[in-house]
C-alpha cells in the first residue's frame, strides 16, 4: 500500500482532526498523527488486514531547535520535537514513516519534558527504544511500564540529543570538558 | 510449644531457600564484553533477569551531529567492531539514500564482495564465540585461524585489520590491491612459498578453496557434537510471534522461522546490490536438524549463522567473478563539505547481527542535523528476559550467547 492510500484509509478511520499532516514527496513518505492518538493509530496499523504493520523498525525522537539566537531567524523549522516510528510489514513487505510533533517543553517554565503515549503494547520493542528516547532525547512516554534511562546511568542529568543540552563540567569526580 | 521433628513446620524451615539476587557480569566473560544482567534466583532456576547496559555508551550520535558525514564512517565500525565492513555500508548506503548519489557498478561488486567476506568474518568469530560459552576451546581457535586470514587480506585492502572505514560515501576508499604478498596464515595453511606474491582476488580465491571444506569439519566438531546439541537444542525457545515484537531481526528472526533477509526483500536502493547474484536465505526449520531441536531455539539461530557462511562464499565467489568486467570506477568523488538536503532517509541493511538501520536528517549543512543508528543487537538482547526465564543459571551463557551480541554496537 502506498503511503498515499494508507494517509486516506487512516483519514477514513480516525478523521483529519487526528491525522493531522503528511509529506509523500520525501525520501521516506511519512504520515503525521496527533499525540493523543497514537496509540489507537498504532493498533490499527499492526492489526488491519489492509496494514498488518507488525514490525517496529526503529522508534527514536529529533529536536528541532536553534540555541544560537543569531542563528535561530534563519532556522527552517519551528521548534518542536518529534517522535519517528519506521514501520515494515512482513506479510505485505510495505513501510511506512509515523510522526508525532509535540512541543519540546510541556512547560517552558519548570523544563518538563513532553508527553507522548506509549506504544509498548503494540509492539513490544518499544519498550526499549521509548525508554533510549526518553534517556537521550527527552520525551516521556506516558504509560509506559518501566520507564527509565538505559543508556545513561540513572543519575545523569539532562538529554544529551536536545540541541541546547550542555556538557556536564563534572561527573562523579570525572572531568567534563 | 516445642517443636517435634514430626511436625512439618519443622522441615518446611529446615529447607526454606531465599530468593538471590545474583549479579552476572559486566566483566563476566560469557556475557560478550559490558553485558550486566541481574538475576533473581531460586536456587538455580532464574526468575527473573534484567539486562543493564550502557557501559560501552559514547553517544555516537551526538558526535555524528557535529561530523560531516564521511567523517562519521570511523565512528560506525567502533559500533559493531567484528563487522565493521558492513557497518560501513549501512551507514554509506543511507547516505546515498538521502543525498539521491548513485554508485558505480564497479563499486558496487566492490562492496558486494568485501562485505560478505566481512559476514563470514564476523559469523566465524560469532561460532568460535559461541563454543566459548558453552566450554569448548578449539572451535574458537579454528575460527580464529580463519578470520586472520581474512583480516590480513582486509589489511591489504585499506591498512586496518578492524577498523575499516573503507566504504565511504559513494564508493570505496580504495580499489582492490594488485599485486600483494601472501598472508602470512594462508600460505602456512596452504603449504606456499610465504614469499609468493599474488593478485589479491587469487589470495580471496586461496582463500575460499580453504575455508569451504572445512565447514564441514566444524559442523562435525559442534554443530552435530552431542553435547552441543545437549546444551542448545530445544533451548531458549523463540516463537515466530515474539521475535517479530520485540523486532528481532538478522539470524535470530529467521532461526524462529520468519524467511525474511534484507538483501533480497529490502529497499531497492539496498536489494539492486544483490540482483543477477545467486543466493539463499536461510531460515529454520532444518530438514537435517537433530531430533532435539524446536524451531526458534539455540541451535537453529547457530543453524542459520553456519548456513549463511556458506551462502556468503558462494556470494563472494561469484562477485569476484563479476569484478573483472564491471564498468565505472571504485568511487565517485562526494565533497567533505556538500551540503545534505533538507530531508530525512531512514535505511537498514543486512548486517551479520541483523538489519542495522541508519537514520540521517539533512539541513542544509554538511553535518547531519540527527544522525541515528538503530542497533540490531538492541532489539535482539531485549528478548534475553522472556528466553531465560524459568531455565538454570547455566543456560543463560548458551542463550544469550545464541543471540551473537556485541556490546559496542548496543550501546553505540
Amino acid at each position: 500500500m502506498t503511503a498515499e492510500d494508507l494517509h486516506k484509509l487512516l483519514v477514513s478511520e480516525f478523521g483529519e482532526s487526528k491525522i493531522t499532516g503528511s509529506n509523500f514527496t520525501a525520501k521516506d513518505p511519512w504520515i503525521e498523527i496527533a499525540a493523543t492518538a497514537i496509540v489507537d493509530v498504532a493498533r490499527f496499523l499492526k492489526h488491519d488486514e489492509r496494514t498488518q504493520f507488525d514490525h517496529l523498525n526503529d522508534l527514536t525522537g529529533v529536536d528541532y531547535f536553534e540555541p544560537d539566537a543569531k542563528k535561530a531567524a534563519k532556522f527552517n523549522h519551528q521548534p518542536h520535537v518529534e517522535v519517528v516510528y519506521h514501520l515494515t510489514s512482513y506479510a505485505l513487505r510495505h513501510r511506512i514513516t509515523i510522526k508525532v510533533k509535540v512541543p519540546r517543553w510541556k512547560d517552558e517554565a519548570t523544563k518538563t519534558i513532553p508527553e507522548v503515549p506509549s506504544v509498548t503494547s503494540i509492539w513490544a520493542i518499544a519498550d526499549w527504544h521509548e525508554r533510549e528516547c526518553y534517556d537521550l532525547v527527552g520525551v516521556n512516554f506516558t504509560d509506559h511500564p518501566n520507564l527509565r534511562r538505559i543508556l545513561c546511568p540513572e543519575d545523569w542529568e539532562g538529554h544529551p540529543l536536545r540541541k541546547d543540552y550542555d556538557m556536564p563540567l563534572e561527573y562523579h569526580g570525572v572531568r567534563g570538558k | 510449644m516445642s517443636l517435634t521433628l514430626e511436625d512439618p513446620r519443622v522441615i518446611e524451615f529446615d529447607v526454606r531457600t531465599d530468593e538471590m539476587l545474583v549479579n552476572m557480569g559486566p566483566q563476566h566473560p560469557s556475557t560478550h564484553g559490558v553485558l550486566r544482567l541481574l538475576l533473581r534466583t531460586d536456587g538455580e532456576i532464574i526468575h527473573e533477569i534484567t539486562p543493564h547496559i550502557g557501559y560501552l555508551h559514547r553517544c555516537a550520535e551526538k558526535i555524528g551531529e557535529n561530523l560531516a558525514t564521511p567523517q562519521w564512517v570511523p565512528y560506525t565500525d567502533r559500533m559493531d567492531y567484528l563487522a565493521g565492513m558492513n557497518m560501513n555500508l549501512g551507514m554509506a548506503l543511507a547516505v546515498e539514500k538521502l543525498i539521491g548519489l548513485e554508485v558505480p557498478e564497479k563499486a558496487m561488486t566492490i562492496r558486494v564482495l568485501v562485505a560478505e567476506l566481512g559476514r563470514i568474518a564476523s559469523h566465524l568469530v560469532g561460532m568460535g564465540a559461541y563454543g566459548l560459552d558453552l566450554g569448548t576451546f578449539s572451535p574458537f581457535l579454528y575460527a580464529f585461524r580463519e578470520r586472520e586470514i581474512i583480516l590480513d587480506l582486509f589489511e591489504e585492502l585499506c591498512g586496518a585489520r578492524l577498523t575499516y572505514s573503507y566504504f565511504t560515501i559513494g564508493g570505496a576508499t580504495h580499489d582492490l590491491p594488485d599485486i600483494i604478498p601472501i598472508p602470512p596464515g594462508l600460505a602456512a595453511l596452504t603449504k606456499r612459498n610465504k614469499n609468493m606474491k599474488l593478485t589479491w582476488l587469487e589470495a580471496v580465491e586461496m582463500f575460499l578453496n580453504w575455508l569451504e571444506p572445512r565447514i564441514q569439519e566444524y559442523h562435525t566438531l559442534l554443530t552435530r557434537n552431542q553435547i552441543f546439541i545437549k546444551r542448545t537444542a530445544g533451548l531458549g525457545i523463540l516463537t515466530k510471534e515474539l521475535a517479530i515484537s520485540h523486532g528481532c531481526t538478522g539470524p535470530v528472526l529467521r532461526g524462529s522461522g520468519v524467511d525474511f533477509d534484507l538483501r533480497r526483500d529490502g529497499e531497492p536502493i539496498y536489494t539492486r546490490y544483490y540482483t543477477g547474484y545467486d543466493f539463499d536465505v536461510i531460515s529454520a526449520p532444518f530438514e537435517d536438524a537433530p531430533r532435539e531441536a524446536v524451531l526458534g531455539d539455540n541451535w537453529c539461530r547457530f543453524f542459520v549463522r553456519m548456513m549463511e557462511v556458506v551462502q556468503a562464499i558462494k556470494l563472494v565467489r561469484q562477485a569476484m567473478a563479476k569484478y573483472p568486467k564491471s564498468q565505472g570506477t571504485y568511487r565517485v568523488p562526494y565533497k567533505m563539505s556538500a551540503k545534505l538536503p533538507v530531508d530525512e532517509a531512514y535505511l537498514e541493511t543486512e548486517c551479520p547481527r541483523g538489519a542495522m538501520g541508519f537514520y540521517i536528517v539533512g539541513n542544509d549543512k554538511a553535518e547531519p542535523y540527527r544522525a541515528r543508528a538503530k542497533s540490531s543487537c538492541f532489539c535482539n538482547l531485549s528478548v534475553t528476559a522472556p528466553l531465560c526465564e524459568g531455565f538454570l543459571l547455566a543456560d543463560i551463557p548458551a542463550i544469550v550467547g545464541s543471540l551473537d551480541v556485541v556490546m559496542g554496537e548496543i550501546d553505540r
